[in-house]
């Protein structure tokens, strides 16, 4: 009985646990990438180094369970990036890990098969929230947790309360999962969902794509969530089809009792760009028409697949992007960028100007692959507008969905994007 | 002679240790630039068994851990704030920084004040004004790890992690 975080919990526990108990699980899967990494490994080797007790001599609780990324910087722009990576391979070579170097973590973890519904998975960086999306657990942790993980294939929890957002409706014509999530962030607030699990659900949740639900699962961080969960269904055993052949339980939420229920009605939205320098700070598209934009940036774990690219192709088909701006666009994972290179999403985006860099996290994190200037003014498909979070520290980000982005390439100011669907 | 160094709502990570001295492990750095941008003087004045108040979603942003360990290597006995963000809230028990929540305390303190604070009974004495104030119980399990010292410490003792 219970939401289902406490239906996850109880599976794995073979009893039932109770909201805000202190528990100690197996956890299914851990995951770092190439910039938190390296302090996970710092605590792992503090804590199995020179430890009699057996089991635990220095090797990570099951190799094929850990899972390190490079994404952050790849390839390494800095050789301050390539050494970083030097010394993980090292440790991944010495632990049997292999290093998965073909997209965003959070894009790649679901696409090999790691996350089924049920699993109990952690992750050194704040999105790991994101494979909700498939009815798991999964929430991010600091490097100390996650070195901890890595030696003993554990951690502890307190059994979140929860938070259900009731998403009813259809998308009215130029409205997306993105602009939805937007609406949410704005009445919850930036840490309404702190200590909290949102499990999101209604007949738009039900009709909607794995895709549409990550984004919504990745930014419950942006509510101070611990978690994001949606109930397992058919879409989700169609998407897991060929991705994994292990059994999973489709756990369903039971007479849950939630702290709190917002229902949003989606055909009551329209187009919106959340402002710097909250993710709260959400207006209708139409009255930022003035604002001009240096760059802007299609990609992430946000809003990097390949629906979000065939939107934005779409829009961009035989045209060129405003001399005033630039475009920068990276698909979230290898599979994405193949499948749009068939589709030819790609051509469609150099032809108009674009640069297409490889499956990563790209600028989003304003390391390389187009870091913003002082007072420059970016438009993205993110899923943080924190000033300066891009590149110079007076760098403004500006969100929004991938429709609104390109429209906005077209132009160089921030645009509606019904006016070019 | 424990000072309070006040600070507000929603204090970033960034706040705590801006980025560009957080490629550092080195602890006498964390702490030289530890809140240098809110609080110019503490990385100079702070000193040992100091207290920082605070008051909603401390420490709220990224999951790095250069946050709880600058103000760790600061020498702050103890974190009093109204609520803490999850994320900063188990690295600072992890690392072994004691992290408290009582909204009395902060709501009736003011910056440069004299403070008490018990870590095992909650109980926070307001030296200046006199008043004393309870803050919200640890959760057993949290309590454990942070009279180890650290989860690390904690497992060392235990064993295993249960
Ligand atoms: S794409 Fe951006 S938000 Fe997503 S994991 Fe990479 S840096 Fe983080």
């Amino acid at each position: 009985m219970g939401t289902l975080t406490e239906e996850i919990f109880s599976h794995k526990l073979g009893r039932a646990v109770e909201q805000d108990e202190t528990v100690v699980v197996d956890v299914d899967r851990v995951m770092s990438h190439d910039t938190t990494t390296p302090l996970a490994i710092q605590a792992f080797r503090k804590l199995t180094r020179g430890d009699e007790s057996g089991g635990r001599s220095g090797r990570v609780f099951d190799a094929r369970r850990s899972h390190i990324v490079f994404d952050h910087i790849i390839p390494a722009a800095t050789i301050a990036a390539a050494t970083l990576h030097r010394d993980v391979r090292t440790f991944a070579r010495e632990q049997d890990i292999s290093i998965l170097q073909e997209g965003i973590c959070h894009q790649v973890m679901p696409e090999r098969g790691y996350v089924i519904p049920g699993d109990i998975i952690v992750g050194a960086d704040s999105h790991t929230c994101t494979y909700g999306a498939l009815g798991a657990f999964a929430t991010g942790m600091g490097s100390t947790d996650i070195g901890v993980a890595y030696a003993t294939g554990r951690t502890w929890f307190r059994v979140p309360r929860t938070i259900n957002i009731r998403l009813t409706g259809t998308l009215p014509f130029g409205v997306y999962a993105k602009d939805v999530t937007f609406e949410i962030v704005r009445q919850v607030g930036v840490d309404g969902a702190n200590y909290r699990a949102i499990e999101y659900s209604g007949e738009l949740i039900e009709r909607m794509s794995v895709s549409e639900r990550f984004t919504f699962c990745n930014m419950a961080i942006e509510m101070g969530g611990k978690a994001g969960l949606v109930a397992p269904d058919a879409t989700t055993r169609a998407w897991l089809q060929g991705r994994t052949d292990r059994q999973y339980p489709m756990l369903a939420p039971r007479n849950p009792r939630y702290e709190r229920v917002i229902e949003i009605d989606a055909s009551q939205l329209q187009p919106t760009v959340a402002c710097p320098p909250d993710v709260n700070n959400v207006v209708p598209v139409g009255e930022l028409e003035t604002v001009e934009i240096d760059q802007v940036f299609l990609g992430t774990c946000t809003n990097g697949r390949l629906d979000d690219l065939a939107i934005a192709a779409a829009i961009l088909r035989g045209k060129t992007i405003s001399p005033r701006t630039r475009m920068v666009v990276i698909p979230a994972s290898r599979e994405i960028y193949l499948e749009a290179m068939r589709l030819g999403y790609l051509e469609i985006f150099v032809q108009a100007g674009a640069s297409v860099g490889t499956p990563g996290c790209g600028p989003c994190i304003g390391r390389h692959n187009g870091v913003l200037a002082p007072g420059e003014r970016a438009l993205t498909t993110m899923n943080r507008n924190f000033t300066g979070r891009m590149g110079d520290p007076t760098s403004e980000i500006y969100l929004g969905s991938p429709a609104t982005v390109a429209a906005t390439a077209l132009t160089g100011h921030i645009t509606d994007p019904r006016k070019f669907l | 002679m424990s000072r309070i160094w006040m600070l507000g709502d929603n204090v970033n990570t960034d706040v705590i240790i801006p980025g560009r001295y957080n490629v550092t492990t080195d602890r006498a750095q964390l702490a030289r630039y530890c809140l240098c941008e809110v609080l110019p003087a503490f990385g100079q004045q702070v000193q040992a068994g100091d207290v920082v108040m605070a008051g909603h979603n401390f420490g709220c942003g990224s999951s790095r851990e250069h946050a709880p360990a600058a103000l760790l290597a600061s020498g702050v006995q103890v974190i009093i704030a109204r609520s803490f963000a999850r994320i900063f809230y188990r690295n600072a028990v992890n690392i072994g920084l004691p992290v408290l929540v009582c909204e009395d305390a902060v709501l009736n303190s003011i910056d440069g004040q004299e403070i008490e604070a018990d870590l095992t009974t909650g109980i926070i004495r307001n030296r200046t004004t006199g008043q004393a104030f309870q803050a919200e119980p640890l959760d057993p399990f949290v309590e454990r790890i942070v009279a180890a010292g650290g989860i690390i410490e904690y497992i060392r003792q235990e064993g295993t992690l249960r």
